[in-house]
């Protein structure tokens, strides 16, 4: 009983991911400043425990409805052992995980929450943490000193390396079952990514496009300079979504995950979401108007040239 | 079936946004309103669930700059009603958790089987709406929605859950879903249509009690974040960049003949 800060474990398949542990580790300091332990709640049966070692305290939800993913089976299992531990603070990803249980959670716990978080520090009695808004272009500090406190963290904020070592953490079961029984929602499948003809992860070079492209019919400009260094053409989300490219070109949390010699952007602002997905590339050259543009940050070379200016300029030099 | 769609204005992220001089807020004065793009597609969702069963689609929104555009552009793309909500003030920033709270108390008064709205806005320091919303109301929910299909008495929900997985889940009625993308790419509206529906349908206002949200952390300060090192800018004409960019990945083997 009585732990500082509970860690919601995010695993629905496969390993245990990145956020858990990174949360775990910058969970550990946060617990420590605040005088007391580090649990860390996991959901169904996908369990590796000696992997939440940087834990004090494992508290297990075992049932049928927490097998695969649904938001209000996983939010009822949250709070149980939220209401059985009392933590001051309760972190989460700002993945699908904490999107769905954060909101909901901190208005039956009447909680503060504070999202988007990439920094936490504590002050005295006080918790100062560092959110990013409005798609990385600006930071806001919050402090408050009420209790308790949800935090969503954006994922990549912490090392996870922080979260990997530790001892062997105390295992608590949380029994549930009539509540979890009553919850009018339960999981179906999991569906595992399409496998496409286009295959961007592959690719030494990509020529990617974002939202500044404007209509899809100039989406044909981008595609002849992709043409043109016969590399395939890659995108953003919102480009996605107004369906002017097919979902396998989308690079990001919710696409995938490149890591290509080259990476060549032009209109992408570069929200966290898309740095997420592609500044593992060896060489990152970004074209945005915006100079402020967080691309600019993780780019190793950029340029405010309007992309209408220079995309045919680099096509005409290719003889395209 | 009735079905409530949450929309809402924002400063428009391809613009550069200024702080005011209290760093408490951006400065809200020469910032462009546009409608939250993913408030778009839970209305695109809404109405192809209407043509699937028939439903009825009320849009309901916060008085905000230029909402009426947003809720006539709706009407016109053939949301059955729009509403807009006063009693706030309508030029700061209505915090996440006091936005939501003035949604709950309007739908308590207006009850749907089924509210959608954007999965999020670039200024949800409070949480995202479905969430909080849900929490209000005790509803069901479900966020990062990619695909909704009306099951029996309740939904089939597909959720992005990182990486390409997709997560489907059953939940029932009445629900609150944060709408990452619709089945189909937001509709296109004509101005003429827009126009039609200014002339034809009305905006209904209900004037709510301010609400005084609590539990909302204090925001010490809004600042542009330091410039990282970062790139290294290329300098000259359209023509000139195009010859280094050219160069810079010749260097790497990757232009061929």
């Amino acid at each position: 009983m009585g732990c500082a800060v509970l860690v919601v474990g995010e695993w629905v398949v496969g390993e245990i991911p990145d956020v858990t542990l990174e949360l775990l580790g910058k969970g550990r300091r946060v617990a420590g400043e605040l005088g007391g332990e580090l649990g860390i709640v996991v959901q169904g049966s996908n369990i590796d425990l000696s992997s939440l070692g940087m834990a004090d305290v494992v508290y297990h939800v075992a049932h049928a409805s927490l097998e695969h993913y649904a938001a209000s089976a996983w939010e009822e299992a949250v709070m149980g052992v939220v209401e059985f531990v009392d933590p001051k603070v309760v972190l989460v990803s700002t993945g699908t995980v904490g999107m769905d249980l954060a909101g909901s959670m901190a208005v039956r716990l009447d909680a503060t929450l504070v999202s988007y978080v990439l920094a936490i520090e504590t002050a005295g009695d006080s918790v100062v943490c560092t959110s990013q808004l409005y798609g990385g272009k600006l930071l806001a500090e919050t402090e408050t000193d009420q209790f308790p406190l949800v935090v969503t963290v954006i994922p990549g904020s912490f090392p996870a390396a922080e979260g990997r070592t530790g001892g062997s953490p105390r295992s608590e079961v949380v029994e549930l079952d009539d509540r979890l029984t009553q919850v009018g929602a339960r999981p179906i499948a999991v569906h595992e990514p399409e496998v496409a003809g286009v295959d961007i992860t592959a690719a030494p070079l990509l020529v990617s496009v974002g939202r500044g492209i404007g209509s899809e019919a100039n989406v044909e400009l981008v595609q002849e300079l992709a043409d043109a260094f016969k590399a395939p053409l890659s995108a953003s989300r919102p480009v996605i979504d107004q369906g002017w490219l097919p979902k396998p070109h989308q690079v990001g949390k919710s696409g995938k995950k490149v890591t290509p010699s080259v990476y060549l952007s032009f209109g992408i602002s570069g929200a966290p979401e898309h740095l997420e997905g592609m500044r593992g590339a060896e060489t990152i050259i970004a074209c945005n108007t915006d100079p402020h543009a967080p691309i600019f940050e993780v780019a190793h070379y950029g340029t405010t040239i309007d992309l209408f200016d220079l995309v045919p300029e680099i096509t005409e030099r290719l003889g395209g | 079936m009735r079905i409530v769609v949450i929309m809402r204005q924002l400063a428009d992220l391809v613009e550069e946004l200024e702080v005011n001089d209290e760093a408490s807020d951006i400065d809200r004065e020469f910032v462009k309103f546009v409608s939250n793009e993913w408030d778009e597609a839970a209305l695109e969702e809404a109405l192809c669930l209407k043509a699937v069963l028939g439903a009825e689609v009320v849009v309901c929104a916060l008085d905000e700059p230029d909402v009426d555009q947003t809720l006539f552009t709706a009407l016109a793309k053939g949301a059955d009603r729009a509403v807009k909500l006063t009693g706030h003030d309508p030029e700061g920033w209505v915090r996440g958790r006091e936005r939501a709270r003035i949604f709950a108390a309007w739908s308590k008064d207006n009850p749907a089987d089924l509210i959608l709205t954007g999965v999020q806005a670039a200024d949800d320091l409070d949480g995202q709406t479905a969430g909080l919303l849900a929490g209000m109301l005790g509803h069901p929910h479900a966020a990062v929605v990619v695909g909704v299909e009306v099951d029996g008495i309740g939904m089939r929900v597909h959720q992005e859950l990182g990486g390409g997985i997709v997560g489907e889940s059953f939940l029932g009625l009445p629900a609150v879903l944060g709408i990452q993308a619709a089945r189909q790419a937001p509709r296109y509206a004509s101005i003429t249509r827009i126009r039609q529906a200014m002339q034809t349908q009305t905006i209904e206002e209900v004037a709510l009690d301010p609400i005084v949200a609590q539990r909302v952390a204090t925001v010490r300060r809004l600042y542009q974040p330091e410039r990282q090192s970062g790139a290294q800018m290329l300098e000259g004409s359209a023509s000139e960049v195009a010859d280094q960019i050219v160069e810079l990945i010749r260097a790497k083997g990757l232009v061929r003949g």
